[in-house]
């Protein structure tokens, strides 16, 4: 059989460990509540790792278009951005699916070597995909720098109209 | 040489966290996740202790050699003087139903976020300092010993708490967080150990009436400006009055509406709409607060900023007050005001000069929400609206903690809204009304050095924003708390751009029909306006 | 661990019961009269004492968590017991709280909200475990009256027969033994492995969950296996009530590590976290109206303050307010 079609047959599976590789950094204590992925709206964490991890998924499998993960990335990564990590803490959860796939595919079809070419194929997405997340986390990053100055901005308008130093719009 | 780890160790990043239950935990500060500390001089004009320069990040923090003997002193005086706190340091058995309830523990993931653990960090030096159990088996009783470290963990924990209160709805015994990060913060600032954020705040508006500092002119220039853009929109030029003796009512609202967008457009509305009804009232440079940053630092600054309200009623002479869109602000006026400052008993039982409706809810303390006002003006058809005008949005409505959970006012805004807007979705039922999420920026936290906290406590509700947003269009975020309009722009902004924030009677003026206007184009933003728009677009 | 040593330290109240109840008549007459009456002397005055403390500190500011809409203009509707404005409101929010733990019974609310299957629907069973171990422990209280009454009330008679509905066995089983001990297997299997829940026990959780553990096992035990001769027990109660105690020679050890793991819960009740069943009718967030807006809420230890008179800020101000236009005081 196809690893491709093998993979998607455990998907379920693969996707619960991913889940648990992401929450594997969160304090303990926490991902009990994270655990509840039904709860969109009072766990939103869980939620979104949850329903981000099965999107993204999916889209490696199909060999990703950059336009349907940014939606399933976003829901995971900013969110991460804020939280005290590392940019690599950040984002390694993207190669642990590495790890889980082949797990996954080991059992079935280690040694064969149509299922390694794949995998090495699949590797080359997953690398894509974390390209695209180191993207997106920078842009969190800096939109939360942008927010920090535009509030200072915000702050001294008014005073900055005040004292007319600020010119009136020019169309 | 190189202090990066080689690509082999990188992988290895365990995330494991320590193993050491939370009592030995020391606290790690993260940058991002709290504020600057006060400075000496926001101290020293209220008369607050041990002002001096310090930074939290620092292992010294200057604090006076007997600072141990005054927070268990404090820990006393405040267990006789009030029962909740006796009664919440005794009771919680822990039973886990208000730890995911809280937004800064479902953002952060961190445990001692949790509703309980934070009770919990001064509940165990209570128990080491004040029961029997805890002096004789410490630890196993629950009992730990008041060091710096736990000092240092209190104040990173209680500037991590906005006190919204949502934990007590969920609470079997009404156990509210919101009182004991009162207390701790109490506590704290036995020390001097404040946040800028909030110390400055309270000493402006001390000394000059409002947390912004605004000195009286510069309340009349601002209000000027937004005087300029009315005149713009609608042709009409108001004159307001400030501190005018003889006047019915007398007008407070939280200064931020004075200052930056979008709480501008709200304060907008207010002039708009008292212009329209002929409202005998005034402005009051002195009073120029509804907000109160001193309940975050103590019941005693907080009596002392909220005591020029009822003075500066009393001096102009005024019958009864009407109060702005605020938070915090109304959980202090519906619950402290009174009992601080009052009786108040020089002035009448509130009554609406259009209506002739009496606010019975109100005769003790005599202050009315301008959301309650304006949906008695509404239900009497007093104004002339064409919600059409505000076509080009669709609303959802945040319920501010303070207003929902310490006030219980739910419907009115909402009918007020229903009435100017076409376009109305509410979020999802988990996340309004008494179980609102909270902005993540309450209680003096709204500083921008902590953005990554906000963003974290924000997330829920803008998780829900996002919701709407994605299945129903919603462009805009309507809420009645002048620290939202400030605050959740920022967090639309990061986490579901495209949604506008807004106050209620923003949304009033656009749809009110002024007697006299010229024809609008614009709403109060300059933003053309639907009718416009499409005929724009046809031609 | 401290879950360990919660277990040892009740093991070890076994023992000691149980060797007590071994030993001869003066420390059965220790063990069955003295320990009690002292238990429970404690457990009263200990109660009063606990609730005297509490009241003694004011309640300075009506602090009520409102979770409904505030009485207001008379056309919107009023959430009478959500947001109570008067004293019966209130009266029926507590009674509520206290009989259907209705703040727990919100978290419920909240999961099933969430739809779909229920992955983790544990708000659920705390709810139901809460309710199902209070009310299981007041029956048992309640059918435990036949000891002490010599003439047994038809109410008792009735729950008796009421609670062994199930006809299985002999002696009958009561549901309430089966559920008290299910409850408290419960709430103790959910404190070690929900992970938060863990997280923020302390010895203080685990050993109450296992001294009435203890407690209702000891009573399943003699009831339906080590057979205790039941008209000594009633002649040791009746003494006991009567202050004309006598301990019969025919009642056997296992009674007295019962009454003794009692007498120790009863000692350590108001001591410990087991006193919210007093606390919860003084908690001012549940027991007071929303209607401070109405009637002034008076606080015994309101101080004048040090505030910044109007007097003060024109002083400051007079000159720009002038210049501003603004009305002054003085010129």
């Amino acid at each position: 059989m196809d690893l491709k079609e093998i993979l998607r047959q455990k998907r379920e599976d693969i996707v619960d460990r991913w889940f648990e590789a992401i929450l594997s950094s969160y304090h303990e204590d926490a991902r009990g509540p994270m655990r509840r992925t039904q709860a969109q709206f009072t766990n939103p964490v869980g939620f979104n790792f949850r329903e981000g991890l099965e999107g993204l998924f999916d889209a490696v499998l199909q060999g990703m278009l950059p336009d349907t993960v940014t939606g399933f990335l976003d829901a995971i990564v900013r969110l991460r951005a804020v939280q005290d990590f590392s940019p690599s803490q950040s984002l390694s959860f993207i190669f642990e699916l590495k790890k889980i796939l082949r797990a996954a595919a080991g059992a079935e079809l280690s040694g064969d070597p149509e299922t390694a070419d794949e995998l090495v194929r699949l590797d080359g997405v997953i690398d894509d995909l974390a390209l695209f997340a180191f993207d997106l986390h920078m842009e969190c990053r800096e939109k939360i720098y942008a927010l920090k100055a535009q509030e200072a901005r915000d702050m001294t308008f008014r005073l900055l109209q005040k004292a007319q130093l600020i010119a009136e719009h020019q169309e | 040489m190189s202090k990066l780890p080689k690509p082999a160790e990188l992988a290895k990043v365990s995330y494991q966290l320590p193993k050491t239950g939370w009592m030995d935990t020391p606290v790690e500060f993260k940058p991002g996740m709290f504020c600057h500390g006060s400075k000496p001089k926001s101290l020293e004009l209220v008369g607050f202790p041990n002002p001096r320069e310090w930074r939290p990040a620092d292992a010294d923090w200057k604090l006076p050699e007997n600072w141990k003997e005054i927070i268990i002193e404090g820990i006393a005086d405040r267990l006789k003087k009030y029962r909740s706190f006796r009664l919440f340091m005794d009771i919680c058995v822990r039973c886990g139903a208000c730890a995911d309830k809280c937004h800064f523990f479902i953002g952060t993931g961190d445990p001692r976020n949790m509703p309980v653990l934070r009770a919990e960090l001064i509940r165990s030096v209570y128990r080491k300092e004040f029961t029997t159990a805890g002096k004789i088996l410490g630890k196993m009783a629950g009992g730990r010993e008041l060091t710096l470290d736990v000092l240092k963990e209190w104040w990173y924990y209680f500037y991590q708490c906005t006190e919204c209160r949502r934990c007590s709805v969920f609470c079997p015994y009404g156990i509210d967080q919101a009182e004991i990060t009162i207390i701790g913060r109490e506590l704290l600032n036995l020390l001097g150990l404040n946040i800028e954020w909030i110390a400055g705040p309270v000493s402006n508006c001390y000394m000059k009436g409002n947390h912004l500092g605004l000195e009286p002119h510069t309340i009349v220039g601002n209000l000027e400006y937004m005087l300029d853009d009315i005149e713009t929109v609608t042709g009409k030029r108001i004159k307001p009055t400030f501190n005018r003796k003889g006047a019915e009512i007398l007008f407070v609202t939280p200064s931020g509406d004075l200052f930056a967008d979008p709480g501008t457009y709200t304060a907008m509305g207010y002039l708009m709409l008292f212009e329209e009804l002929g409202l005998d009232y005034t402005w009051s440079t002195y009073a120029s607060e509804g907000g109160n940053f001193g309940f975050f630092t103590s019941n005693e600054m907080g009596k002392r900023l909220n005591s020029k309200i009822y003075a500066e009623a009393k001096r102009l002479g005024v019958k009864w007050i009407l109060g702005g869109e605020c938070g915090h602000m109304w959980r202090v006026l519906s619950q402290y005001m009174d009992t601080w400052n009052g009786p108040a008993d020089f002035l009448e039982v509130p009554k609406s000069p259009i209506t002739g409706t009496v606010f019975e809810n109100a005769k003790s303390m005599k202050m009315v929400h301008v959301a309650e006002f304006t949906a008695d003006l509404i239900k009497n058809n007093k104004l002339k609206l064409d919600p059409s005008r505000n076509d080009h949005l669709k609303v959802t409505w945040h319920d501010s903690c303070n207003v929902a959970r310490g006030m219980g006012m739910l419907e009115e805004p909402r009918y007020v809204l229903k009435s100017v807007v076409n376009n109305f979705v509410e979020m999802p039922e988990d996340t309004i009304r008494e179980k609102t999420f909270c902005c993540g920026s309450g209680t003096g936290l709204n500083a921008s050095e902590n953005m990554e906290l906000r963003m974290k406590g924000g997330f829920p509700r803008a998780n829900a924003v996002k919701y709407v947003h994605e299945h129903h269009g919603v462009n805009m975020l309507g809420n009645v708390c002048a620290i939202d309009r400030a605050s959740l722009k920022a967090l639309m902004e990061y986490w579901v751009p495209g949604v506008g924030v807004c106050g209620l009677h923003e949304l009033v003026a656009n749809a009110m029909i002024m007697t006299g206007e010229k024809e609008r184009t614009t709403d109060l933003r300059g933003e053309p306006l639907p009718s416009v728009a499409a005929k724009e677009e046809k031609a | 661990m401290t879950a360990i040593i919660s277990f040892i330290a009740v093991l070890l109240l076994v023992a000691i019961g149980y060797v007590g109840g071994s030993a001869g008549p003066s420390v059965r007459f220790l063990f069955g009269v003295v320990i009690p009456y002292a238990a429970f002397i404690f457990f009263v005055g200990g109660l009063i004492a606990r609730i005297m403390k509490w009241a003694s500190s004011p309640v300075p500011f009506n602090i009520v968590t409102t979770t409904g809409q505030q009485k207001t203009l008379p056309w919107i509707k009023h959430s009478k017991i959500e947001s109570p404005y008067s004293a019966f409101g209130v009266v029926i929010r507590m009674a509520l709280e206290i009989l259907a733990f209705r703040s727990l019974f919100r978290n419920l609310k909240t999961q099933l909200h969430e739809g779909g299957r229920v992955a983790y629907g544990e708000a659920k069973w705390l709810w139901m475990a809460g309710l199902a171990f209070h009310y299981s422990f007041a029956i048992i209280l309640f059918r435990h009256l036949r000891f002490f009454i010599e003439k047994v009330p038809v109410a008792v008679q009735m729950t008796d027969m009421l609670d062994s509905f199930l006809q299985i066995g002999a002696p009958l089983l009561y549901a309430t033994d089966v559920v008290l001990l299910g409850a408290v297997t419960y709430l103790f299997i959910r404190r070690v492995a929900i992970p938060q829940v863990r997280y923020i026990s302390l010895a203080a959780d685990y050993f109450p969950l296992f001294l009435i553990f203890g407690i209702g096992a000891t009573g399943v035990l003699m009831r339906y296996f080590t057979k205790t001769d039941i008209i000594s027990v009633k002649m040791l109660a009746m003494g006991l009530i009567s202050f004309k105690p006598v301990v019969p020679d025919t009642i056997g050890a296992m009674f007295f590590v019962h009454l003794f793991l009692l007498s120790v819960l009863f000692a350590y009740f108001p001591l410990s976290k087991l006193v919210h069943m007093g606390g919860v009718f003084l908690s001012p967030t549940r027991n007071l109206p929303n209607n401070s807006r109405a009637v002034r809420h008076v606080n015994p230890w309101n101080y004048p303050v040090h505030v910044h008179t109007y007097e003060e800020y024109e002083n400051d101000f007079r000159d720009k307010m002038k210049e501003a236009g603004l009305p002054v005081e003085k010129e």
